[in-house]
């Protein structure tokens, strides 16, 4: 299984993300931004970070790089693709994820651990999980308040493309778990032919008891081939 | 010539560093501020003479980077 990180500068996640998948035996390669090929890839990871800044909005000038034609690409030829937190901002500014991440509600950055509740494992990321486990992730993010209309939230539901939302402890889901004022405690979301995924949570950070936990590990190993 | 863009979050999506401004404007007392929305600016030299042509380039680069058409709107301004 052959596995591409995006760099860019400012990426930060970058190197968290080649220990996971190497952890589980993938063959990956890091792709600085300036790229205008990728190598063999199976799935594309656009990592978290502060890319380019934050300049102008988070995840813009990342989106209209090199690179991102290629990816862009990839992603409508079915190359499975992750973006995890500004990684997710630049899938939306590339317009492959609909919807935008706007500031936290309370204006704060959120370094914490959350609670987030796998609402569908039907997909290739969440294979390994079950439909309504309860993972803890960590969340390290300004702008990752989730906002779209609503004929595109009613195409989410009904096509089970929401696979994480905010929830407590024990898998309640409601306002006052919710770290960021998503809409309706979202906190990944997939396209509608479901080979992309965008969340804001990091399950790179989650691979080893030893520092974290390991509930990020499952989605990492949803995506070998079996 | 130069133009100017300004750029604002839509109307329905929150505002919530315009809201703190607001009542920190409030809180100082200058009670007659009722609404406030913040948002940014930004200066554009064109080589282009032809002012209709200039804007139809500024409203390209507001659709294809500038703006986030799903959560903000612009307004495009000829400076001089």
């Amino acid at each position: 299984m052959n596995s591409s990180v995006i760099v860019f500068p400012g990426s930060n996640c970058d190197r968290d993300v080649a220990v996971a998948l190497e952890k589980l035996q993938f063959k990956n390669k890091m792709v600085w931004h300036k790229e205008t090929e990728l190598p063999k890839s199976d799935l594309i990871v656009i990592p978290g970070g502060f890319s380019y800044g934050d300049y102008l909005r988070s995840g813009a000038i990342a989106a209209k790089s090199k690179i991102l034609n290629e990816v862009v690409k990839a992603a409508k030829n079915g190359c499975l693709i992750l973006g995890i937190c500004n990684g997710f901002q630049i899938l939306i500014e590339t317009g492959l994820l609909k919807g935008a991440l706007l500031k936290n509600k309370k204006l704060k950055f959120l370094s914490e651990d959350v609670y987030v509740k796998v609402t569908n494992n039907n997909n290739k990321f969440c294979k390994n999980y079950n439909t309504d486990q309860i993972l803890k992730l960590n969340i390290a993010h300004n702008e990752g308040n989730y906002f779209t209309d609503n004929n595109h939230i009613k195409e989410l539901e009904d096509n089970n493309l929401i696979v994480f939302k905010y929830c407590s402890i024990d898998g309640k889901i409601g306002n006052e778990f919710n770290p960021n004022g998503s809409l309706n405690n979202i906190a990944g979301i997939l396209n509608k032919e479901k080979n992309i995924l965008g969340m804001m949570p990091h399950p790179e950070r989650m691979i080893d008891n030893i520092i974290s936990n390991d509930d990020g590990i499952a989605l990492f190993s949803s995506l070998l081939k079996q | 010539m130069k133009l100017s863009v300004t750029i604002t979050l839509k109307k329905d999506v929150l505002d919530p560093q315009g809201k703190v401004i607001l009542q920190t404007l409030q809180n100082m007392g200058m009670d007659s501020v009722k609404n406030l929305r913040q948002g940014k600016f930004i200066e554009i030299e064109i080589n282009e003479n032809d002012e209709k042509l200039a804007i139809e380039k500024v409203e390209e680069m507001c659709k294809k980077l500038l703006v986030n058409l799903i959560i903000e709107d612009y307004q495009i301004k000829k400076l001089k």
